[in-house]
């Protein structure tokens, strides 16, 4: 369950870097600014790119309605864990330091299209976005209060699955956030679940996949071993699409992939229908 | 809590002992000659009632469910299978489980959430399967499900961690009530190997990283994740099958024994804190 994989072959970067975008998947190139201006989605293939947890709060929630919650519950270095590069604390403090974040999960009370909600949203550029237990915290706390307030939840999820400098304990918060979703769920509110580019492993494996609904964005990558892993298992190459969006929604998995400009009407939508 | 205490005292016992290294202990818990689940339940169960199938699909031969007598106790058992021979492993797929098998283990787990019976899991897995066709029948929803369904199953549940506790697949079927683990058994997020290889780029620091990511059953008491250490005879539970298994039965029994006296909302209560209690820090 690594939660990030060996990166993958880097194309052929042209001189001026900083001013060039690459799409990862069908390797256009094209100005930055165009990049950005589109809302980091290929124009040529529409592989609908990452986004900070920032940017996609501003883009879902309305304007102005996002609160955050448990800000104050951070990672926590429990097994001292240090590996070959340095130690965990370190890496897991620039990470602080450079993103503003505190955790891989920005949580908050908010409203979509004037549906009272909590969300969450998962940052990939918060150590490959990987559970902790600290994730598993604000996850769980959200579920709490969500039931206290009858909140729908909605959770953006990215990540490469769970944070192993956290050991035994980040294992366990799949079954803990699971378990919190499941009494969310009996309790009779409603649980979306948005699988962003890329949700892999651990994070696959728990809460994301346990959606009353689960939807996703052209081309994200979705599944739950790498396909490294597969590749040397089966001794096979696997098929470009292979745990694609496109792929995971033919395969009965996703209920819909829905375009980031649209999403915003589609979650309200389903909460209209529901009566939220 | 009476049994946590049980672990660390038990946990401070083997460390007096000439102690192994969690590398050291890797291997045992990976010995072919260790006791696997048709071994424990040869040892422990008077008989044993196989169902197959996960109703959709397929049997899968990796996960292995079935009813039980336990002592005076009837259970369902759910276990990793793993084999003693090539051929065997070959069948049980050295106990990686395709989402087949979980779905089998929820299927299963419902049926005795329906006569009240407790259940035994036997948890012994390098991890779930990382196949193509495995991926396509939704390896990530099926352990997504399991651990919700067996969070919520409103009947007792005993986890003996007897071997290979690999990650993901692994915790499918180790929610529950009771986390015994054997002595010698390791639990992971990630194989030291893939965790080495990752963090160290070099797949030989295995030892360091099997060190580095605690998990020995001390380690996992220390942590608050399993609550009982089950100790194996000298040098090993492949040393003596048949005292292996009394160990176990007797503490899955005393287990069984203390959460049957529950009230059923009690009992929910108590799985739901011991999940939330997991990594609270904050």
């Amino acid at each position: 369950m690594s939660w990030f994989e060996p990166k993958q072959e880097k194309p052929a970067i042209p001189p001026a870097k900083a001013l060039w975008a690459v799409c990862p998947k069908c390797k256009s190139h094209m100005p930055k600014e165009e990049w950005k201006a589109n809302n980091a989605i290929c124009p040529k293939c529409n592989y609908h790119g990452r986004l900070s947890a920032r940017d996609r709060i501003a883009q879902v929630a309305d304007e102005g309605s996002f609160e955050e919650l448990f800000r104050a519950v951070s990672y926590s270095d429990h097994l001292s864990f240090h590996d070959a590069s340095g130690d965990y604390k370190s890496k897991v403090e620039a990470t602080i330091a450079k993103t503003k974040e505190t955790e891989s999960i920005v949580m908050g009370k908010a409203s979509i299209g004037g549906h009272s909600v909590m969300l969450g949203v998962m940052d990939f550029s918060f150590m490959g976005g990987s559970l902790g237990t600290g994730t598993g915290e604000r996850i769980a706390r959200a579920c709490e209060t969500a039931m206290a307030e009858r909140r729908p939840l909605v959770i953006f999820s990215a990540s490469g699955g769970a944070r192993m400098h956290e050991g035994i304990l980040s294992l366990m918060q799949m079954a803990k956030t699971s378990a919190a979703i499941g009494k969310l769920k009996d309790a009779g509110l409603p649980y979306i679940s948005v699988l962003t580019d890329p949700t892999t492993g651990g994070v696959s494996a728990s809460y994301a996949m346990l959606g009353d609904i689960n939807i996703t964005e052209p081309k994200a990558l979705i599944g739950f071993a790498g396909r490294r892993v597969i590749e040397n298992t089966i001794h096979q190459k696997l098929p470009d699409d292979f745990q694609s969006a496109e792929y995971l929604e033919k395969h009965g998995f996703i209920d819909k992939i829905v375009e980031r400009k649209d999403l915003k009407a589609f979650i309200a939508k389903m909460l209209s229908y529901w009566g939220f | 809590m009476a049994s946590k205490k049980t672990a660390a005292k038990t946990a401070q016992k083997t460390s007096k002992a000439k102690a192994p290294t969690a590398w050291d202990r890797v291997q045992l818990a990976r010995d072919a000659k260790r006791p696997h689940l048709a071994d424990f339940l040869r040892e422990i169960a008077s008989d044993f009632e196989e169902l197959h199938g996960d109703r959709l699909v397929n049997d899968d031969r990796a996960l292995i469910g079935g009813f039980a007598t336990i002592g005076d106790e009837k259970v369902l058992v759910l276990g990793h299978h793993k084999g003693a021979t090539v051929e065997e492993n070959m069948e049980a797929n050295f106990g990686m489980v395709n989402p087949d098998g979980y779905r089998k283990a929820m299927r299963l787990g419902k049926l005795a959430e329906k006569f009240h019976l407790p259940i035994v899991t036997f948890v012994d897995t390098p991890g779930a399967y990382p196949g193509d066709t495995a991926e396509a029948r939704g390896q990530a929803e099926a352990i997504a499900k399991s651990l919700e369904v067996f969070a919520g199953l409103k009947t007792p549940i005993v986890v003996v961690v007897t071997g290979e506790g690999g990650s993901g697949g692994a915790l499918a079927i180790a929610v529950g009530d009771r986390i015994l683990m054997l002595e010698n058994a390791v639990y992971s997020v990630i194989s030291p190997e893939g965790c080495a290889g990752i963090l160290w780029r070099d797949g030989k620091a295995a030892p360091l990283a099997a060190e580095a990511l605690k998990i020995t059953a001390a380690d996992l008491a220390k942590l608050g994740v399993i609550d009982e250490i089950v100790p194996e005879p000298a040098g090993g539970a492949q040393k003596n099958h048949k005292l292996a298994a009394a160990n176990v039965k007797k503490a899955v029994l005393k287990a069984i024994k203390e959460l049957k006296k529950l009230a059923t909302e009690d009992l929910m209560a108590a799985r739901y804190e011991k999940l939330m209690k997991m990594g609270r820090f904050n």
